[in-house]
């Protein structure tokens, strides 16, 4: 099977029994383990979607009553945020790729790092019962006095699973930070290394910091339902605001969990597909602090409208247009990058492409909703909607799917069918903007979002919505096959198919246990291609 | 190769990494638990501004006397556990398990006095949710205070009772002279996370205890 070169056997090989991989403490195999159990989740989130979609082709109520879609769009939110958004690129391309980028034999705790996926995996599975039998009707964002006191929903034991799963985020972000700062091989300086190593340790920051917030905000709810006491509830002298300061001191953070790391791949597969330096490294690595930093101040804009004091918002709004610069840096950056550059358009990169350009139109529709004027307008319309989906779904999975395609070689040491990969980016590009942009459209007319039935005149736009989830679907379904596909048929990948520099090239397609046979020494900075 | 290089997992290079880990590691998760008890101090803040009265009202019915014994228990225990790292630093091994069992015997009395307030509070039926009588027209905003003083002081317990069964695993270690002045870290951050347990407590008693009880 082993090419004869290599002495030491592949990670996939170490090891064929499920108690192997149940057991193991090698962060490769512990990637995997994250990317199927986050990909079972992504499907269960996107069954949820497609009900939504259904029901929204037409005006009238007709799939489901209003309940049971309050109830679908909350199990659609709470899975894809905290089961798919939030771990996705960190739990999997990071724990993979992370000690080989820096050159070292694994995390700092191993031992940690699986017993995150445990929590992982019982908080996502005891969440998802709770979504199932009962149901929650609540939103994914838990919004008191309902959620404490009127909700008859399954509230309690839904946050109790959210809890459990925000400590798995919390101790891969330790195990991160700890990893990068004393586990870098000789050489590795800060600033040699590469990007996707930079956004991760800026999300860590995020996770390490913003997760403890929202967790002990769940067990007062949690505490408030079981006692009939209510901080967060005005009937019985609470405050309801502070649930919202709370939830969103900790949600908003999260949303730069989710981009922070896609911005971290796409640094790694623009500079690999136009054989280039990064334009502005520095920069680059000041604007993820920067975003990581700037993100933790930004919260009160999710709450222009719900009471808190004019000055709070005005400082809130204009602080969400300072974030907005580091953003733009980078997109500047790549953008130089590519400038004038030999592009070669693979999958990875038109993966990249999409991203960058929907990050841009969900960035800059951010700005409008910075703006406290517009947002009063705006605020709880499908304009909202549009906007968030573009960052996340347009963003994140973009480049997570890009990242998985660039790495896959590396990962699984096949190549994957280009010609479809190709396909299934151009096809995800174009249905999810046919998806979300009338979106935008649509909100812009005023329709308000989490209901269940709409006037007859955002019919058209809704029609091409749901047309457009179609073919989002079908593009999130078509990698699953060829990927399988290539597990069996796929050609051998040699060390470094794509001719990349970093670390994670210089060893075998798929690494050895240990991923490198000599402990790599590095001598110069990052994306070293030699211009053409 | 040093005697106890079976110490150090076989993804580090040497101890010194292995240590270095280990301390940020304790020192990134303390900084979790900072944000997850940061939570109550900053709602405790807030219920405190929007109901002044009612707060300094409820306060009073914190037993001054033993909370105050808790915190001198506490902050002895901290000096103790303080006194086991540096006797092993030292090359001590008897001692430092004495006083690690010391440090856990004070941390258990801690849980055993705040025990004796909660029973107490049980008989003034001030326990939000199991034992409350509304008494007075501040009844209603009291139950907020009583609410946060037990979801604190509650988590607090938690993060003794493990504190102590952290410790008194350091104690066996010790005593089975794993540890020297060349590797401890284990009881090192076990010892740091005792200080946090601590300083954690230093924040509960002013606020619950002594704020506006005049």
């Amino acid at each position: 099977m082993l090419p004869a070169e290599h002495a030491a056997p592949s990670y996939l090989t170490d090891g064929n029994t499920l108690r192997s991989w149940l057991v193991t403490h090698d962060h490769k195999r512990i990637a995997i383990l994250y990317a199927v159990s986050i990909t079972f989740f992504f499907f269960l989130g996107g069954i949820a979607a497609a009900l939504i979609r259904l029901e929204l082709a037409t005006p009238a109520g007709d799939v489901m009553s209003a309940d049971t879609y309050n109830k679908t769009f909350t199990f659609h939110g709470v899975v894809m945020v905290w089961f798919f958004l939030i771990p996705s690129i960190p739990t999997t391309l990071g724990n993979f790729l992370l000690p080989l980028m820096i050159g070292a034999r694994d995390v700092a705790f191993p031992r940690l790092n699986l017993f995150s996926w445990y929590l992982y995996m019982a908080g996502g599975i005891f969440t998802v019962a709770c979504l199932l039998l009962g149901g929650v009707d609540t939103g994914w964002t838990f919004y008191t006095p309902f959620s404490t006191m009127f909700s008859n929903s399954n509230v309690m034991l839904t946050v109790v699973g959210v809890f459990i799963v925000g400590f798995s985020s919390i101790l891969t972000g330790l195990n991160f930070i700890v990893t990068i700062h004393t586990m870098r091989t000789t050489g590795m300086t800060w600033f040699r290394l590469p990007l996707f190593v930079w956004s991760m340790y800026g999300v860590s920051l995020v996770m390490l910091l913003a997760t403890p917030v929202l967790a002990m905000t769940l067990a007062l709810i949690a505490a408030e339902r079981l006692l009939g006491v209510g901080i967060f509830d005005p009937a019985l002298g609470g405050d309801p605001l502070l649930f919202q300061h709370f939830f969103w001191f900790y949600s908003h953070p999260a949303v730069y969990i989710m981009v922070l790391p896609a911005m971290g791949v796409v640094s790694e597969l623009i500079t690999a597909g136009v054989r280039r330096r990064i334009f502005g490294y520095r920069f680059m690595v000041y604007s993820i602090i920067g975003i990581a930093v700037i993100g933790f101040l930004v919260w009160g804009h999710h709450m222009f409208v719900a009471g808190q004091s004019m000055y709070a918002s005005i400082v809130f709004s204009i602080l969400s247009f300072i974030i907005a610069v580091p953003s733009a840096i980078k997109v500047f950056n790549w953008t130089a990058t590519l400038y004038k550059g030999d592009i070669a358009f693979g999958a990875p990169m038109i993966y990249a492409l999409g991203f960058v350009g929907l990050f841009m139109l969900g960035g800059l529709t951010g700005l409008f909703l910075a703006a406290t004027a517009l947002d009063v307008n705006l605020t709880d319309t499908y304009f909202v909607v549009a906007h968030f989906h573009y960052i996340m779904v347009g963003g994140s999975v973009m480049a997570y799917l890009g990242g998985i395609h660039f790495w896959w070689p590396k990962i699984t040491g096949r190549m994957f069918s280009e010609a479809w990969a190709r396909f299934a980016a151009i096809l995800m590009f174009l249905g999810f903007n046919l998806t979300f942009f009338p979106q935008f459209l649509a909100g812009a007319e005023g329709m308000p979002r989490r209901y269940h039935q709409y006037p007859a005149e955002y019919g058209l736009l809704n029609v091409l919505s749901s047309a457009g989830a179609v073919l989002l679907a079908a593009s999130y379904l078509l990698p699953i096959g060829y990927f399988l596909w290539s597990l069996r048929f796929g050609e051998r990948a040699g060390n470094d198919p794509w001719g990349a520099e970093g670390l994670e090239w210089t060893t075998s397609s798929p690494p050895p246990t240990h991923n490198f046979e000599e402990p790599p020494v590095v001598t110069e900075g990052p994306y070293a291609y030699t211009h053409p | 190769m040093n005697a106890h290089a079976t110490h150090t997992a076989e993804q580090f290079d040497d101890a010194a990494q292995q240590r270095d880990a280990a301390t940020l590691g304790m020192w990134a998760f303390l900084s979790t638990e900072v944000l997850f008890f940061g939570v109550l101090f900053a709602a405790y803040t807030v219920c405190r501004v929007l109901w002044p009265d009612a707060f300094a009202s409820a306060s009073r019915h914190t037993d001054l006397t033993l909370g105050g014994i808790e915190t001198a228990v506490l902050l002895t225990s901290s000096f103790t556990v303080a006194l086991a790292v540096r006797d092993v630093q030292l090359g001590g091994r008897r001692l430092a398990a004495a006083l690690l069992c010391g440090t856990a015997v004070l941390g258990l009395a801690f849980l055993a006095i705040h025990g004796l307030e909660y029973y107490d509070d049980y008989k003034a039926a001030v326990i939000p949710g199991i034992r409350y009588e509304e008494v007075g027209g501040l009844a209603a905003q009291e139950r907020l205070f009583f609410f946060l003083y037990y979801v604190t002081t509650g988590f607090h317990g938690l993060h003794v009772g493990i504190g102590v069964v952290l410790l008194l695993i350091m104690a066996v270690r010790t005593h089975r002279a794993e540890f020297g002045p060349e590797y401890h870290t284990p009881l090192e951050t076990s010892a740091l996370y005792w200080h946090l347990v601590d300083i954690v407590w230093i924040f509960v008693f002013p606020l619950y205890y002594q704020v506006g009880r005049a």
